[in-house]
């Protein structure tokens, strides 16, 4: 099954309230998936060049206070942390790709959950109500979110199996469904420099629009080709940087409810989980079509 | 006693499904006066007025979820908003009028009864039908009529790829373009009959469309049969 939901917040002033927006969305399709949950926040860039690292580790007593001023130290410049449960965004002056670099080669006990200038990832085993409350999602500010419930059906039920998934520099995916080609598809991957943290089929999905991105497609054209190489199951919803797009697979089993008004647009899996944005009432609501790509943003993604 | 009764009103911000539809089942006829219901604040719930099982007037003012009035019997059911999956999925008799758009499997495995839907209804519209007349003002998603077995789908706009693929004796009747049509579905010729029947089901859904207009589909039987015609090759 699983629960997917999404919030773009059109109009600046709901930006301090998105994730207290978000967080009942959530909440709401916890039944569609009580084994996890996860929200990525799209929130304060890093200043220009800069990037920002949300990594985890199961260790409650993880000393993150020692990782700031080890990074500060590579980097000649102060470093801001952010902890959250079992997880911390680090936002420093090194380049995304070098600060990647540093905790793979320095910090090999850490997983970098994802990786970029505005993203932040924090997803966790347990009751989608508990994930809520363990991280504070209610607190979160930003500009848009992409959330998932998750009720597993292709691999194991874990802190790195959760969604969504991020692959690539502010790019992240949660999907509802089962890809049926996603060996394959992860070989090929691999072979072309994608990396993959787990077995799981969506990360396959993640990481096949960070291939594309890289090859130079738009949001809309990676998605689409994506229709065409990806077999199985799918309602995908995708954020970028300044991009939130949403795409059904053909034979469109998997729900979907898209909804809009002058200040956000919401996606969710079901209506129940938009009924209680402000305004949802007045907003104008219909269910995407199968095979087609509808993007808000991220023209430049 | 005669003449319509008070509706009652039941708000689902306060009360939950299961309370809704005990009280809905649980509303005995009053000298003869099917009940009236207002419920109010649906917020997207599943099996809303689901199983009712006697006559009654229910207006559900909002969008519902999942199967609302699934497995109706004898109930008017009119929801002022769109539908989740399965609205009225195996109703057996009454009527189910959804003033928004419908979701997918709209009068999935339905015996009997009046389906409405006033806009659109998605994909699998009518899947598996087996009786109930199904009269959609808007357009049908791709595989509608799947499998349908008997009754009635009126389309008045258009209709998804692969309309009425693997159907029995169901009739469907669409006014504009066809994606494409299933596996053993052909168009069919359309009678003076047919027309007074589909103007018949257009008239008691309360669309106004020419019945003349429509063309009509069915099963050429081929799959009835296993046809032997290579068993030789084996």
């Amino acid at each position: 099954m699983c629960g997917i939901v999404g919030l773009y917040a059109k109009n600046p002033e709901l930006r301090p309230r998105l994730g207290e927006l978000v967080s009942p969305m959530l909440v709401e399709l916890g039944d569609r998936g009580p084994d996890s949950a996860g929200i990525a926040f799209y929130r304060r860039p890093a200043e220009r060049g800069g990037s920002k690292i949300t990594s985890h580790h199961e260790d409650p007593g993880y000393d993150w206070a020692a990782l700031r001023t080890a990074l500060a130290a590579e980097c000649g410049s102060d470093v801001g942390l952010e902890v959250r449960a079992s997880h911390a965004t680090l936002t420093c002056g090194l380049p995304p790709e070098r600060a990647e670099r540093w905790f793979a080669g320095q910090h090999p006990e850490l997983r970098v959950m994802s990786a970029g200038d505005t993203i932040e990832l924090y997803k966790e085993k347990g009751l989608p109500e508990e994930v809520v409350s363990r991280f504070g999602f209610r607190e979160i500010d930003g500009t848009h979110a992409l959330g998932h419930t998750r009720m597993a059906t292709e691999s194991a039920v874990t802190t790195e199996h959760s969604h969504p998934f991020s692959t690539g520099l502010d790019l992240c995916l949660v999907h509802n469904g089962s890809l049926s080609n996603h060996n394959r598809l992860r070989r090929e991957l691999r072979r072309r420099g994608v990396a993959f943290q787990t077995d799981n089929d969506t990360e396959v999905a993640a990481g096949y629009l960070t291939w594309r991105l890289r090859e130079g497609d738009a949001l809309d054209e990676a998605l689409e080709a994506a229709n065409d190489d990806l077999d199985g199951f799918y309602t995908f919803a995708v954020a970028t940087r300044d991009g939130f797009a949403v795409l059904r697979d053909p034979i469109a089993c998997k729900p979907a409810v898209l909804a809009e008004t002058e200040d956000w647009v919401a996606m969710a899996s079901e209506f129940r989980a938009i009924a209680p944005l402000p305004g949802a009432d007045r907003a104008e609501i219909w269910e995407p079509a199968p095979g087609r790509v509808y993007r808000w943003g991220g023209a430049s993604s | 006693m005669s003449g319509a009764r008070a509706p009652v009103e039941f708000d689902l911000a306060v009360g939950d499904t299961r309370s809704l539809n005990r009280s809905l089942h649980d509303a005995a006829p009053d000298g003869g006066a099917p009940p009236r219901w207002r419920i109010r604040n649906p917020g997207g719930r599943h099996a809303l007025c689901v199983g009712m099982d006697a006559e009654a007037a229910l207006e559900v003012f909002g969008h519902v979820g999942y199967y609302c009035g699934g497995m109706n019997q004898a109930a008017h059911i009119v929801i002022h908003g769109n539908a989740g999956p399965g609205v009225a999925e195996n109703m057996m008799s009454g009527s189910v009028r959804v003033k928004g758009d419908a979701s997918q499997s709209a009068g999935a495995s339905g015996r009997g009864g009046l389906l409405v839907i006033e806009g659109n209804a998605s994909a699998r519209c009518g899947i598996s039908m087996k009786g109930i007349d199904i009269v959609v003002a808007g357009s049908v998603g791709h595989m509608s009529a799947f499998m349908a077995q008997a009754g009635h789908l009126v389309v008045c706009g258009d209709a998804g790829a692969d309309l009425g693929d693997s159907i029995y004796e169901a009739v469907l009747f669409v006014r504009g373009s066809v994606g494409s049509l299933g596996a053993d579905c052909i168009e069919k010729e359309m009678t003076d009959g047919h027309v007074e029947r589909l103007g018949g089901l257009l008239a008691a859904a309360g669309v106004e469309a020419d019945a003349r207009s429509f063309r009509r589909y069915g099963s050429a039987r081929r799959l009835y049969h296993f046809h032997v015609d290579r068993a030789d090759e084996y």
